[in-house]
This record gives structure tokens, sequence and C-alpha cells, in this order.
């Protein structure tokens, strides 16, 4: 696996490990981003599919020193293995005023709306990151014959708990916000609470399952 | 405990320090003044900590009323206020500081001795407009606590820095610089009415798309990204984390405060420097600052 090291401004550090969304890329990703979090004079971890922007302070830090203790980092840590992931169940329901989107993409794939819920819900997804804007995971495990094209449009408002796919992605939507992801259904599970302190519900490399909930 | 109430908010006002940091990996980005500079120099005039909490007018300023005696501090754009700006002063008990439409940029603080006391969200007290961490913008009638945090002893006859707030922005290459082909550095832009403390929205000559694959990657405040339809975005304050568009440069820190200072239909456009040269500006930058 390649590791490119750049600046991406004069107080950043992108740190990409190919450019392809793999296990490999992400188990890489987590462990970088667990090695940096408690290194004095870094600011903020942005991890990603496969790479991790680190800003920093700098008039603490410079790009070299911030470079070598990447390094350091890739060097130490690339045999240690990843802590035990968690498995979270997010209760869902499907469908109706929750998953407005749940026929489309039922017309999408061919399949009918409850084979599409029985896909979906039989899968196990992986927290690739998390990020855009305020704890919104970027799941992976989405089965393929599942994936189903973005709203040319996006919606001015997608409620709060929305589980919605976008193209081979999951994801959910952890607060109420715009979006061009397809709507499939809906929990009643907070991931985040903005009067509350993180860390929120869902963390990268936790696992995922969506559990249907059905009735009243 | 002496407090301030808001009498009036003016267009938005919000308590900001100088950020969340430490949440990126979940999605928060730091948000904190859109303008530091004026913000870490009013804090240390009135002998803050330069991370103490203010408060940040936008556009148009609002009347506040302190049940106590206060030394203040007017810091950034010269919001119509009859207060000197860049210099500490002092106000009495239950005299109102009335500030109103800026006649120069977008930004001004008003910065109280001691700080106000606003509770902390994840370590900050800095609000969050798109997401409500740290709370909303004022209201008419909001009461806010002035803590008791200064630091040193305040500092009169500040002057303003001696920084042109015009000229093209300078900026850095970006991770994605050798997509393009220079476009942005020859080209003039204007600032939308679409931007907000999220990203700063122009509009001029489009750039084309460059051919490449991207990834969703990490992105730094005062990334310039360019989405399809060319027409740039500066990641502010509260910008997302992630993001999948091509990015040619990112604004250089020195710059960040006068990115708070663009108001609408302002014109921008940008100058390469090396990082060295970049951190060079900094530097100057905090030797005022800490002159003060």
């Amino acid at each position: 696996m390649l590791t490119d090291i750049r600046a991406a401004s004069d107080r950043s550090l992108l740190v990409r490990f190919g450019d392809q969304i793999s296990l490999e890329s992400q188990g890489a990703v987590v462990r970088l981003t667990r090695a940096l979090e408690s290194v004095r004079g870094i600011l903020n971890l942005h991890p990603a599919y496969s790479s991790v922007l680190v800003d920093f302070d700098p008039r603490l830090r410079s790009h070299e020193q911030i470079e070598a203790q990447v390094r350091a980092c890739l060097d130490s840590v690339d045999a240690s293995p990843l802590e035990e992931p968690r498995t979270m169940e997010i209760p869902v329901r499907y469908g109706g005023e929750f998953g407005p989107d749940l026929e489309d993409v039922a017309r999408h794939t061919c399949f009918s709306a409850e084979r599409v819920v029985e896909l979906f819900a039989a899968a196990e997804y992986m927290v690739y990151f998390v990020g855009f804007s305020t704890c919104f995971p970027y799941l992976g495990g989405l089965p393929p014959q599942l994936a189903t094209p973005r709203l040319g449009a996006p919606r001015k408002h997608v409620p709060e708990g929305s589980v919605a796919i976008g193209g081979a992605q999951a994801g959910v939507y952890p607060l109420a916000s715009p979006g061009g992801w397809r709507l499939i259904g809906r929990t009643a599970l907070r991931l985040f609470d903005p009067q509350e302190s993180p860390p929120p519900l869902l963390r990268m490399g936790d696992h995922v399952r969506f559990i249907e909930e059905r009735g009243a | 405990m002496n407090s301030i109430r808001v009498l009036s908010p003016g267009f938005q006002t919000t308590v900001q320090d100088l950020g969340r940091f430490g949440w990126a990996h979940f999605g928060v980005s730091a948000s904190g003044a859109a303008d530091p500079l004026a913000l870490r120099a009013g804090n240390l005039l009135v002998g803050n900590a330069e991370n103490a909490a203010g408060l940040e007018m936008t556009l148009i300023g609002g009347a506040f009323q302190f049940d106590e005696s206060a030394t203040i501090a007017l810091t950034g754009s010269d919001f119509s206020a009859d207060l000197p700006l860049w210099t500490a002063v002092e106000v009495k008990a239950g005299e109102t500081v009335r500030c109103g439409r800026s006649r120069t940029g977008a930004r001004c603080y008003l910065c109280i001795r001691g700080s106000i006391a606003a509770p902390k969200a994840m370590g900050s007290a800095s609000t969050h407009l798109m997401t409500g961490v740290g709370g909303r913008a004022l209201r008419k009638g909001d009461v806010l606590p002035i803590g008791d945090e200064a630091v040193r002893r305040p500092r009169r006859g500040g002057t303003a820095p001696p920084f042109p707030a015009d000229g093209p922005l300078r900026v850095t290459d970006g991770p994605q610089a050798g997509w393009f082909q220079g476009e942005l550095y020859r080209a003039e832009y204007l600032l939308t009415e679409e931007s907000n403390r999220m990203g700063l929205r122009l509009r001029g000559a489009a750039i084309p798309s460059p051919a490449g694959h991207m990834l969703t990657e990490g992105v730094p405040l005062g990334a310039i990204q360019v989405p399809p339809d060319g027409q740039p975005i500066i990641l502010f304050v509260e910008h997302q984390t992630t993001g999948g568009y091509p990015k040619p440069a990112n604004v250089i820190s020195a710059d960040f405060w006068r990115l708070g200072q663009l108001r609408p239909r302002d014109p921008v456009s940008f100058e390469r420097v090396s990082v060295e040269r970049a951190l060079e500006l900094m530097q100057a930058g905090e030797k005022w600052l800490y002159g003060l």
C-alpha cells in the first residue's frame, strides 16, 4: 500500500493510503487516527476512506515534524491489531413516511420493497469513517444489488434518523439536514445530541446491523 | 453575577471563542471566530486569555446593556458604534453599547473583561450554527453572564492591525493543485449572498472540472474546492470535515481573518505563495498581537 504524505494547507498534512476503498486502507486509517489522537500540537484528525487529514497548530509544529511523527506511527502501529469491533444494532422503520424512497429503490433494483428491506437488514455494515457534517457515518457493506444512484436534486430537508442509500454506500442522517441520498427508513435512535458531549453512537470501525422494527 | 442583556441582536450575533478542536473525526468542525485576529486582539486588550468567549456580530451589530460597570473592547470592522475601536474602554452600570450597520467589513467583536461565561459544549463556548452545537444565535432578551477570568491588566490605546484587508487572498497549493492549470489565479470573483459560516461561495469565470478520480477526504479550514459547476467555494469555520471535490488551493492562516471580513459582492482574487512564505506572514500577525 503506497503512502502519500503532502501538505494540504499551511497548517495541515494529508496522509493517503492509496486511492481505493478497501479494508486494508481502512485499517491503516483507523490505526493512524488512534495513534495520533493525543499528540500535542495536533488540533484535529479527519479520517476518510483511505486518508487522514492532520490539522496542527503551525505555531507549535512544522509540516516536517508532523510528517516525522506520522511516519513513526506508521512504522510502529503497522502490525498492531485493531481492537475487536463493536456491533451496534439500529432499529429501523422502513418505507412509508419513514422511507419515502423505498419504492424508488425497489423499482431501480427490480426487487419488491419487502425484498429490499430483507436484503438491507440481512447485511452487516462497517463504519468506514464519520464525517461530512456532524457524525454522519459512512457505511460500507451495502449489498451491491441494492446500490441506487442519489437523487437528481438533493432534498432540502431530510429528517433526523433517516436511513439512506447513496450509490453503493449506506448511511444514517444524525441531524435534520439537506441531503441527496435515497431514504428507505428511519431510526428513533439518536446518533448525536448537540446538547450532549460526544462520543456519538457510531464510531469509525464499528459494525452495524439494521433491525426491522414493526408496528405502531 | 455580572451580566449583559441583549436589547437587540443585530443581524446575526453569536458567542465565539477560537473554536472546538478534537472532534473532526466525529464530523464536527472547529467553528470559532470568523475573524480570529480581531477576537484575539479584543481579548488581549481587555486582559482576557486570547481564547476567551466574546460576541461576534455580523453585518449589522446589536445593542447590549451592562448591568454593572465593565471593561470592553470593540475590534474588527467599524459597526457605527459610539466607541473607539481597538482599545479597552470602560462602560458604566446600566450603560448600553449600541452597534449599527457596518461601515467596513463583515464582522465586529465585543470582548468583555472576564469573558462571556457561556456554557461550554465539547470544550468550547463557540456556537456552531449549522448543527446547534454550543447554542444558537442570540435573541432579544437573552442574558449572558460575565465571568471573572481576566488574566492581565487591560491595554488602552491599541491600534488597528497594520495588515491590508484588500488585495488578493494568499493561498498555498491544495492536494489536487496538479489537476488544475492555474485558472484560479487568472480570474476575479465576487462573494455571493449564499455565503455563511460554513462556506464562502464565489461567482466568476467557471474553472473547468478537472479529470481525476476523487475519493472523499478530509478538508481543512480555508480549502478552496471546485465543484462540477466550476464556481469555487472557500470552506469556512463551520465547514464539513470531509469532502469529495478537488481543491486547487488553500487560503493561508495569515489571511483567515480576512475571510471573516468579506461581505457579499466583495471582489475576491487569489495569489499563490509558498508554505514558507505563508508561515512568515503568520508570524507577522502573531508579532503584532503580542505587541498589544
